[in-house]
């Protein structure tokens, strides 16, 4: 049985990592090679590796740093931050990273997601929208690390990307970002009936529970989150910490011989 | 030693990694002069088939590479795309595939996935090998491995099938006819179960 996927995501800023509350004030929470052997032993599903400076600096990729990760990395690998173009991608991809998250370039060139899923095939193009919520009803897309607002109706933009080519959209809300109160499940809800291509949800994650929630409705799905694999305890201590294989199979709901209940 | 085959398409470096922990000898082929001496082979891939397949050609080994299949049997393994590659031909493109196991690479049916999510098949997913197959020893019960494609492995010869996984249908996710291999899914990114794998492809 495919398995929803449990994806810890880390964003990248000044070589070290960070996490944001809604996007701001980011809080160094460690090294990311060394986070990266962690996350190995924990044997996770899948990581995240978001470059928060790329764009705003608009700096190129750290290819040097991109390299280093992805040859510790045991799992797969996704990067995204500051992608332009379909060298970028193709250069990235060489180093060993299977997954490339476009975002404000993706949004203010759809055509880009087609040309790079051309050349690295569909399965590894994935946009990330950064969502907020609108003062009165609807959601919006943002780029630039919360900072500018497009206009853009992102239940709209998901299927313009589904037909695009692309392989996978991850939802990020602005709102719930370092929240820890739980997933903006609406917003879930809406994006997730849109579109038939993989999604995966970010944003808001506080407990296990938040995740069960979302894969007992949606099933097959990426969830993924920050705060909750990276900080510990009321005080938000640093400790990276991610769920077992059996307490992932109870989630899953899979028995262990392998088989679903 | 194995020889992993860099042709700009796919992760060399994680296989390297993943034998360095094991203490298994390997080196990097980008020309036809590094196939010397060669004693196993790893021909990794991802992206498009036509993409892979245009690129192999233009790295010049592809020749020197069919000798050591073919003609002098090498043990040779073919990874996601990689394996893809060994078919005849593929949906996702026009190029000609290697032809060295006679199969056509074939676009899942989307109406036969019950959930929302269509394709790409992306995630674990449980193999079940058969027969006992020595490239699954360890592994024949409860391993997963990470999986990323929207087209798969249709054997023209059954037995070719070394392993299934579901997707809809039920597919082969691992190959071998001789001295070849093929695996759908990605060891170098599938934790223990992958490194089992590999470890086990260098003992054949």
């Amino acid at each position: 049985m495919l398995r929803p996927r449990i994806i810890p995501s880390l964003l990248l800023h000044d070589k070290g990592l960070v996490k944001t509350v809604n996007f701001k004030s980011p809080k160094y929470v460690g090294d990311p090679i060394n986070a990266v052997r962690i996350f190995n032993e924990k044997e996770v599903d899948e990581l995240a590796f978001f470059d928060i400076d790329a764009t705003v600096l608009n700096k190129e990729p750290d290819y040097v740093l991109i390299e280093k990760l992805a040859n510790q990395s045991r799992m797969p690998l996704c990067y995204g931050g500051g992608v332009k173009t379909v060298e970028q991608a193709q250069k990235i991809f060489g180093l060993g990273i299977e997954k490339i998250a476009l975002s404000s370039a993706a949004v203010n060139n759809p055509q880009l997601v087609t040309q790079i899923a051309e050349r690295v095939g569909s399965q590894s193009v994935i946009v990330v929208l950064d969502i907020k919520k609108k003062l009165l009803g609807g959601y919006e897309i943002y780029t630039h690390n919360g900072k500018k607002s497009t206009g853009i109706n992102p239940i709209k933009f998901a299927k313009e990307l589904e037909a695009l080519g692309l392989g996978e959209i991850i939802i990020n809300s602005i709102d719930q970002d370092g929240v820890m109160k739980g997933y903006d499940l609406n917003l879930i809800d809406k994006i997730a009936e849109t579109i038939s291509i993989p999604l995966t949800v970010l944003g808001g994650a506080g407990s296990m529970p938040d995740i069960e929630k979302v894969i007992e409705k949606h099933g097959v799905i990426g969830v993924a989150a920050g705060s909750l694999f990276v900080f510990k305890g009321p005080y938000k201590a640093v400790l990276i910490n991610y769920p077992t294989q059996i307490e992932k199979n109870k989630i899953f709901k899979i028995n262990n011989n392998g088989n679903t209940e | 030693m194995i020889t992993l085959i860099d042709y700009g398409v796919g992760n060399i470096f994680a296989f390297q990694n993943v034998y360095k922990r094991l203490d298994i000898p390997t080196k990097i082929a980008k020309t036809s002069k590094d196939l010397v001496d060669v004693q196993k082979l790893i021909l990794p891939g991802v992206g498009s088939f036509d993409y892979a397949m245009s690129q192999l050609n233009a790295s010049g080994m592809r020749e020197k590479l069919d000798e050591l299949v073919i003609v002098k049997k090498v043990p040779v393994i073919g990874i996601c795309v990689g394996m893809q590659m060994m078919g005849n031909r593929s949906d996702e493109g026009k190029s000609e595939g290697l032809k060295w196991i006679n199969s056509e690479i074939l676009k899942f049916d989307e109406n036969l996935i019950q959930q929302r999510t269509k394709l790409p098949h992306m995630g674990w997913n449980d193999v079940m090998p058969v027969n006992n197959h020595p490239l699954f020893r360890g592994l024949e019960k409860d391993a997963i491995f990470y999986f990323l494609h929207s087209f798969y492995f249709k054997c023209n010869n059954p037995s070719d099938s070394i392993a299934f996984s579901e997707y809809g249908i039920s597919f082969s996710s691992a190959v071998n006819r001789d001295n070849i291999y093929g695996i759908q899914f990605h060891p170098e990114k599938s934790h223990q179960y992958g490194e089992k794998l590999l470890h086990n492809f260098a003992n054949l």
